[in-house]
């Protein structure tokens, strides 16, 4: 079989397309977003698309698999949390055509606002989880998700971190599963979760989960290296990897198969060896389960439960030692290069007004976020995508005094990602408050995607372009106004005539990002 | 096994640098693992990238304190990744600087000394001019080629396998353009 170099991500696009997923949708975010990019440029035979939300794209993904498709939503870790709600309740309807989710958590939150570790999704939401420790394993390992969802009738999540998901290595190809559709049945005590339906679907799941952990137990994605018997460390995903450089003599137990856990490998492997170690980036999960079988096991007392792990990290935690070159200190200040908005960014010219007219700014998630940062120092406050709007309203609803000294700052895709239900929460409970949405008409930080006002979809063709102005004005704005904001005067004074109105009031800032060819 | 580190500024072209790297490698019939920076990051910040290959590659980032070489297309960046390098491990990199947003705004100073630093403590460095190359290749783009055709003097690919790899991966209409500037990175550091 060929072999090709690919990114954890661009592996996981290919299992998909072998594994014959027919259906896909997402909604970018890194460090998940070349999945479905990759897939709508080289695996044509997969219908895939960006929708508005994580939300959305699991209920399309789920509504394929009940049609009987082999189908794939892909999200960061937050992303799962916006999908949640979907998630819970499509773990019990479970799966007819094969229902992935891969999920990629963002460990030391190297484009994300929070390090949250998503293993805890597998045993809330009762799902199956496995876990990659490469690109190539990233590969069989989606693959092997659609058979195990098909297999127990349920969702499976496969969790990636940023260090597989933006790491490469050596993939070999297989070919493309064909003829994957199964027929589709109406099945309302399966797919309609009134009470008297919800209520037999869980126990259906718990006895499914019973069935999964012999599963787990028997599934090569647990394997046990023996070595030297003194040390034997548990480890999952890239830390696997950096168990395997720095303590070369001791044994390893890898764990693929995240939920359920392998019990009775992890009794044999733990009886197997004095002193037992789990290293494994962010909570101890696998730990807190050790623990509670009974073993006495080291885990976050050397392993911290903050940021990434790296293999140095490991190497002093595990051997006390790292190598080091004898080059002596360099000791002038080295001084940071932070990530900054671009030369010429149209948000920069709104942040240039928002400075000097001092007001309070309710942010959101884009590159605008930048503007927390020197040189403007123009937001101050930022939470998850589309919270803008609604603290903006909170905000207000809290001092009133402070009504025209506020604004919320939004862009176009966040917007249309959760934006629009608060602007209907600010129109409803009659706020004042004036919402900025800067419509530079791409989704630009996770690397320029289409979105429902680009006017593409993600496989190329053109579609119905959202009108963000109409929309406002639909959901009762009667102020909306349209501004370049490279006009600065211009827009300068809209701002200012909109915080003195005493009614809701959007201003779409509309200049096209810098970088759009 | 080598360890290789390349960095400089977000939009400089490390990512490309070291896919090529790892084309080479690949073809050249070693396991090869990288490690690199999407995102946020990306927006004028720092990045970098990890490349390993050997026998059997397991982690995809590089221990610090066992680089073979560092590679760096801006000269700050390099004072970055110092740590990473091992004993007697090479420093290759550009002398060009890019003030990053805190110099540029005059809040804090782009250091002075960083290249006699460099040359002072570190066994194995080289500190290339490129710019005569990048004039005659026509294109600043080109930087990380050069650079790249720096590094391959202290590597086992041959020059077929290195054409090979960057006909891989560069766009057909620069494969030229980028075997110039890869002979001509080549020549600087020889």
């Amino acid at each position: 079989m060929p072999k090709k170099l690919m990114l954890g991500n661009e592996a996981i696009a290919r299992g998909a397309w072998e594994a014959g997923c027919t259906v896909a949708a997402a909604y970018p975010g890194t460090p998940s977003t070349e999945i479905l990019e990759v897939m709508a440029a080289d695996y044509r035979e997969i219908y895939s698309q960006w929708s508005p939300n994580e939300k959305v794209a699991l209920e399309v993904v789920a509504g394929a698999s009940v049609a009987g498709a082999r189908s794939m939503a892909a999200m960061k870790h937050v992303g799962l949390n916006v999908a949640a709600d979907p998630l819970f309740t499509f773990s019990y309807t479970g799966a007819n055509g094969g229902f992935v989710i891969i999920n990629a958590d963002d460990p030391g939150a190297w484009s994300s606002q929070n390090e949250q570790d998503n293993r805890h999704y597998a045993r809330a939401a009762k799902v199956p989880m496995i876990e990659p420790t490469s690109p190539a394993e990233a590969k069989e390992y989606t693959k092997i998700a659609f058979d195990i969802s098909e297999q127990f009738d349920r969702p499976v999540i496969v969790r990636i971190t940023t260090r597989i998901a933006h790491s490469q290595g050596v993939v070999e190809l297989g070919e493309r599963k064909e003829n994957t559709l199964k027929p589709f049945e109406r099945n309302p005590q399966k797919y309609v979760m009134i009470p008297a339906h919800a209520r037999p679907r869980h126990r259906f799941i718990e006895e499914q989960m019973v069935k999964l952990k012999t599963f787990s137990e028997n599934s090569p994605l647990n394997s046990i290296e023996w070595k030297g018997r003194k040390r034997g460390i548990i480890t999952d995903g890239v830390a696997y990897q950096y168990v395997k450089e720095v303590c070369p003599e001791d044994s390893v137990l890898k764990i693929g198969f995240i939920w359920p856990l392998p019990e009775r490998v992890i009794r044999e492997f733990a009886s197997g060896v004095e002193e037992l170690y789990v290293v494994e980036e962010l909570d101890p999960f696998i730990e807190d389960y050790v623990r509670a079988m009974g073993f006495k096991v080291t885990g976050k007392e050397l392993i911290p439960i903050l940021g990434e792990l790296t293999p140095e990290i490991v190497d002093m935690a595990l051997n006390k030692k790292r190598p080091a070159a004898d080059i002596p200190a360099y000791t002038s200040k080295i001084p940071g290069r932070p990530p900054a908005l671009c030369k010429g960014c149209p948000h920069g010219f709104v942040f240039e007004v928002l400075k000097k007219l001092d007001v309070v700014v309710n942010g959101d998630i884009g590159c605008y976020t930048l503007a927390v940062l020197p040189p403007y120092s123009a937001m101050h406050s930022q939470g998850c995508m589309g919270a803008s709007i609604g603290m903006h309203t909170g905000f207000e609803k809290a001092r009133p005094e402070m009504a025209g000294k506020s604004v919320a700052v939004i862009g176009d895709s966040t917007f249309i990602h959760s934006g629009i239900t608060p602007l209907i929460d600010l129109v409803y409970n009659k706020g004042t408050g004036t919402v900025l949405i800067l419509d530079n008409r791409v989704t630009a930080m996770t690397g320029h995607q289409e979105n429902p006002a680009t006017g593409h979809t993600l496989m190329g063709e053109a579609t119905h372009e959202l009108d963000l102005e109409l929309l406002c004005k639909a959901v009762g704005v009667k102020r909306v106004r349209k501004v370049d904001p490279k006009n600065i005067e211009e827009f300068e004074q809209t701002v200012r005539e909109e915080l003195a109105a005493r009614e809701p009031s959007v201003i779409i800032s509309s200049r096209k990002c810098i970088l759009t060819k | 096994m080598k360890n290789v580190i390349f960095a400089g500024v977000g939009g400089q072209g490390v990512i490309l640098a070291s896919k090529i790297l790892m084309e080479a490698a690949m073809a050249a019939g070693y396991d090869v693992k990288e490690s690199e920076v999407h995102g946020m990051a990306q927006r004028g910040g720092s990045v970098d990238c990890h490349v390993r290959f050997g026998e059997k590659v397991y982690s995809p980032l590089i221990e610090k304190g066992t680089a073979d070489f560092v590679v760096c297309l801006e000269l700050l960046e390099t004072m970055r990744k110092l740590e990473y390098l091992k004993g007697d491990g090479m420093i290759i990199v550009n002398r060009e600087k890019i003030d990053p947003a805190p110099v540029a705004a005059g809040l804090e100073q782009y250091p002075a000394d960083i290249e006699d630093w460099l040359k002072a403590n570190v066994k194995k460095h080289l500190v290339l001019d490129t710019k005569a190359a990048l004039k005659e290749v026509g294109s600043a783009k080109a930087l990380n080629i050069v650079m790249l055709g720096a590094l391959s003097n202290y590597l086992e690919f041959t020059d077929e396998q290195w054409a090979a790899a960057i006909r891989a991966l560069v766009k057909e209409k620069f494969v030229d353009m980028n075997l110039k500037a890869f002979n001509l990175g080549k020549g600087l550091a020889a």
